[in-house]
Parts: C-alpha cells; structure tokens; sequence
C-alpha cells in the first residue's frame, strides 16, 4: 500500500523581502497509513509553511510531494481545492468554525464543497453520526458561542472527518485549551488513530507530543530527528488518573 | 455547491445583517420605483392623448387661417384672419368625401346668471360640430341648422361652466345666460371631456350658433379655424389635398406664394402633442436609470466591505475544499439577490406610487409590462456586474492569508 505521505527534497523559498527567505531547504519524509505523527519546532523552524504544503493550502517551490499515491507539487488551485476537501481533514489552534452557524451546519460544510453532493437529509444523518463519534451529539443545534473551547474544538474534529479524509492535519490543536480539556482532545486523536486514521500534528509542547507515535523536530527548514515515542502517553489513563470535572 | 444551497447561504448573510442589506437595497429600491413610475406617468400622458385622439375623431382635420406676422411678431394660427364663411360653405359644397363642416369662431366672454357670474370660452359654431367633435349630451341636446340660420339665442354648455354657475348640470338647463348683455337660454349639457392634449380644459365652454357669436356678441366677419370631418373609409389626406386646393384657388393664390391658411389633421396634432411626451419619458426614464447605477455601486461597496469582514469565513471555507468559483459564486448570489430583492420591492413601490399618484393628482399613470420587466432585468444586471469585483476579490483570497486574518 502507497504511504499516505512521500516529501522528497522538499524546498519553499519566498521571494518576498529583499532577501529570499527558504523556510524549507529539503526536506524528505514518509508517512505511513496509520501513523500518529507530531512535528515539533521553534517558531521560524519551518513547521507552519511545512504543514502548508502538507495541508495542499500551498504549493512548494521544488521538490515532489505525494499525497495517498498522488503528486500534487504542480497541481492547479482548483484541483488542490478538492484534494483537501477529499483527502484533508484540518484541526486548527482556534477552531475556526464559522460563527452563527450551529454545530451541526458547521460539521455539513464540507458536504457541500463535494463535487458529488449528497442529499440534504444524508449530510444531515452524516453530521449528526460525526458530532456522536466525537461526544457532542446533544450540542448539534448549538453555535460555537454557546459551546466551550473543548466542545468547538470536538465540532471542528466531527467537521475535519466528514468526508472520510486519508490524513487528519491538526495545528496545535491543544494550544488554546486548558490541560484537562487538552487530554480529552488528546484522547479522541490516539482513539481515531486507534481506528486507522492518519494524523499530523503540529505542536510545540513536549508533553502532547508525547501522545503520538512518532516525533519529527524541525529546525531551519530542516529536519533535525526523526525518532518513535518510547513512552507514550496514554489520554485514557491520564483522565482516570485526574480528579472529576470541576473536582473536590 | 448546489445554487439552492448557494441561495440558502446567501438570504442567511443578508439577513443577518438586515438593516445594512435593506440600506444596500434602497438605492435599487429607489431607481426601480423611479423608473416604472417615470415612464408610467409618461405613458399615461401618451394614453390620454390617444384617447382623446379617440374621442375627438381621428377623421377630422383643421384648417386654420394663415398667421399675421407684423414686425417679426407671430399671432399664431388663425390671427390673420383670411378665411371666410364663404369658404366653409365651398368645402361643404364641393368636395366629396366630406362628411361635415363646421366654421368656428372662438372669444373669451363673461357670462352672468343672476349674481353668478363666470370667465369663460364662447365658442361659435354650426351644428354639425357636435357630429364632428363627437360630443355627446347629459342634458337637453344641440342645437340645429334653422337656429344658426335664425340667429339663435340659444346655447349649449360645458359640464364645468355648468357646475360653476349653477351648481348642477340639471339646473343649467333652460336657464338664461348673458353674454356681454346678450341673453342665451341653455338647451344642452354637454358630457365632459377632460382637458385637451395642451392641458385646456375642454368641459369649461359655452357653444352658441356661430352666427350669433359673430353678429351679437364678438363682431367679427372672418373666422380663425374650419373644421372638417371626412366619411368613414374615405382617405383623409385626399380630402386635405382637395381642401387645400380649393382653398388656393379661392384666395386666387400664386402657385409659388405660401398658402394663407394652415390644415392640420387630427393625428399630426396629437403626434405633435405625444412628440413631447415622448421625449420627457426618455428623459425621465434615463434619469431613472442613473440611479439605478448609483444602487449598484452601493451594493459594490457593501460587498467590499463584507468581503473584508468575512475574510476569515472564506479562509475556512477554501480551506475545506471550496473552489474560488463556489465563493464567486456565494458572494455573486449575495449581490444578486440583494439587487434583485431591492428590485422586487422597488415594483411594489412604483405601484404604490401610481395609486397615490392618480389619487391625489389628474395625472393619469399607465404601468406597462415592459419598463416593469425592464428594470427587473436591469436590477439583476446591475447586481452581477457591480457584484462581480467583490465577488472575485473574495475568491482569489489566498487561504492561508485569510484564515489568519484577524
């Protein structure tokens, strides 16, 4: 089977100042269906314009980057459009939900971007499934104002998966959460992975890095280690071991 | 992305913003209104002198005597006074196809009823100008060849002259008037005709015998204007040819001389009536339009500044996989239907106002399908074209840039 990733000499250089800028200068990485990556890094290190590329959000300057078996380096912002609404599901720091537009609506989005459309009802049943997956079922006619950071990030994993993606794309997707609430996202990442799904995961704190499989730390533009998780952290355990909510 | 759900999206965006999108709206509101009203109110003008085209016959024709120009002053049609009864009585007489004559001599006189008293049109004619002006009665009814031919005091009288004097039309009838100290009994009421194609009110007069009017009252020996009707079927401009000839001959003109007397048809007068109208609709709807195209410009402007706000939107929205066409599109309905809505509302309004126009004002107003379809159109054209740099800007947004726009 085709990995789910394949960089190969990957470079981005911005010609914007006076003096281009290479934010990546060659970087190579497989990832492999099932993989629980984490990509760690200063900020300038290279990471944000790295998960860019990844995310088919931006194109690199040379160098070949396979997405499930396709090469999509030179492909037309059209067709890169529809790679991410197939093949990408995005987890951002700030959840980015649309604002005003219920819980359930919010995860519907990208059913309406397919170019084979579903009908109204099954998007509906589809969304309803993917808030369930992810624990927020009875919050579906809620707008993300009425939900806390935990439920809208919850809502933004139930959106990043309605459409099947091969590889679920998260930037610190903890950063704005208290640590309780960091481990139940946490948690729902190792269980989705648990049940095949692919996930990049950019952070910079070590301790929920610890929760995937794999490290890659950055550092201008390069990769600096690649290395497998000897103790990894388990989000199921950790929450057993945490008083109760709102706890004595 | 289906267009019902583009369409969903996009009542959803306006609405939110509801008083901004009915502000955005009131630009198209107002040229929509302006312009069906414009060129209904024009084309109530033009309705009414067709009508009347209608009532007065289009089977008459004029002619008047030749204007007296002295010094570089024009008197207008029929101040010279170069036609005569004897000319009348020739056209009746020898030309074919003439179905009535009617000599009319024309003068503003006081005419008093006991203490009532009135300003108003005598006009003096024969009795086939009732025929020809196809002027019906409410009361009573014309008076006849023998009362000319005897000099009659007898009169007929417009509906509003009626009112004014004596309150009713029933009561006019056989009553006394005296004009210049001449008394006349009333034998008709004539039904009313509204005002004529230059604005005259044609109820306000008094119609006596002409022979009366020019021995007993104005003293006149020639007569401004001959009229004339042609038989059903038989071709108008012959008779104005005939007419004209005999004329020519009888004033033993010169073949290279201008003729001394005018003739006019009936529907040269009216073109010449609606020519004007015609015009000021134009006008008045091109006018219109403008504002139609400073409605758009307003809908551009909004949308420029809901481009912006929503930035972040279309960041997440071309993150998930929308193409920059599904946001041209997205934002391209919004403009539309904001045009379009406007354009609705502006119908409704442009309705509204002709009600209230024809209401409270004579003016009558005649809505067409046509400018109605028309601004429609034009609103909806006006929402794809000023949408449409919005709508392009919102699309070519780089996603990354957008989504981390605060």
């Amino acid at each position: 089977m085709a990995p789910i990733i394949e960089l190969e000499d990957l470079h981005k250089t911005y010609e914007s100042g006076e003096e281009p800028v290479h934010a990546v200068r060659g970087v190579s990485l497989t990832i492999s269906r099932g993989e629980f990556v984490a990509v760690m890094g200063t900020s300038g290190s290279g990471k944000s314009t790295l998960m860019n590329i990844l995310g088919c959000l931006d194109r690199p300057t040379s160098g070949g980057y396979r997405l499930d078996g396709i090469q999509v380096s030179t492909l037309p912002r059209d067709q890169l459009s529809d790679l991410r609404n197939r093949k990408i599901g995005f987890v951002f720091q700030n959840f980015n939900l649309l604002s005003r537009t219920s819980a359930v609506e919010n995860v519907e989005l990208p059913m309406l971007y397919r170019r084979t459309p579903l009908s109204a009802a099954e998007q509906r049943r589809k969304a309803l499934q993917s808030l369930e997956m992810v624990g927020i079922g009875k919050r579906a006619g809620h707008t993300p104002n009425q939900l806390s950071g935990g439920q809208q990030q919850r809502v933004a994993i139930a959106r990043s998966l309605i459409n099947d993606p091969v590889l679920l794309l998260a930037d610190e997707p903890t950063g704005n959460l208290d640590s309780r609430t960091s481990i139940e996202i946490l948690g729902i990442f190792q269980r989705l992975n648990d049940e095949g799904i692919t996930i990049l995961m950019v952070t910079h704190e070590p301790e929920v890095a610890n929760h995937a499989k794999r490290i890659i730390v950055m550092r201008d533009g390069r990769i600096r280690t690649d290395n497998l998780v000897a103790n990894r952290l388990n989000a199921a355990a950790e929450l057993g071991r945490l008083p109760a909510e709102g706890g004595a | 992305m289906r267009l019902q759900t583009s369409f969903r999206t996009a009542f959803r965006a306006l609405l939110r913003n509801k008083l901004r999108s009915l502000l955005t709206a009131l630009g198209i509101i107002i040229g929509v209104a302006a312009v069906i009203a414009m060129v209904g109110i024009g084309n109530g003008a033009k309705k009414q002198v067709e009508d009347q085209v209608a009532s007065m016959g289009d089977n008459a024709l004029m002619v008047f005597s030749g204007s007296s120009s002295r010094g570089g002053m024009s008197g207008g049609f029929g101040s010279a006074g170069t036609l005569t009864l004897e000319d009348a009585f020739a056209i009746k007489r020898e030309i074919p196809g003439v179905q009535g004559v009617t000599p009319e001599v024309e003068g503003s006189a006081r005419i008093s009823s006991g203490n009532q008293n009135w300003f108003t049109r005598l006009n003096g004619v024969d009795a086939d100008y009732f025929s020809i002006r196809m002027w019906s009665f409410t009361h009573g009814g014309p008076f006849e060849e023998r009362d000319v031919k005897a000099y009659a005091k007898v009169a007929v009288i417009g509906k509003t002259t009626a009112l004014e004097m004596f309150g009713s039309e029933e009561e006019a009838l056989g009553k006394i008037v005296r004009v210049r100290n001449v008394p006349f009994t009333i034998i008709g009421v004539l039904a009313p005709k509204g005002a004529s194609f230059f604005g005259r009110d044609q109820d306000d007069t008094l119609v006596v015998p002409y022979t009366s009017a020019m021995k007993r009252v104005l003293g006149v020996k020639t007569i401004p204007r001959i009229t004339v009707s042609v038989e059903r079927g038989k071709s108008v401009a012959m008779v104005v040819e005939q007419v004209s000839n005999l004329l020519s001959q009888r004033h033993r003109l010169p073949g290279d001389r201008e003729p001394d007397f005018s003739i006019r048809t009936q529907e040269e007068l009216a073109n010449m009536a609606t020519a004007t109208s015609k015009t000021m609709t134009t006008l008045l709807g091109f006018v219109a339009s403008i504002s139609l195209i400073v409605g758009g410009i307003g809908i551009m402007n909004i949308m420029l500044v809901s481009v912006t706000e929503r930035t972040r939107e279309i960041g997440i929205r071309l993150a998930i996989g929308a193409r920059g066409s599904d946001i041209l599109v997205q934002f391209l309905i919004e403009a539309v239907t904001l045009s379009l809505l406007g354009g609705m509302i502006g119908i409704g309004l442009a309705f509204l106002a002709a009600t209230l126009i024809m209401r409270f004002s004579p003016m009558p107003v005649y809505i067409t399908a046509g400018p109605v379809l028309y601004s429609f159109a034009f609103s909806a054209a006006v929402g794809i074209l000023f949408g449409f740099y919005p709508a392009r800007k919102a699309a070519s947004l780089d996603p990354i840039e957008a989504l981390r726009y605060e």
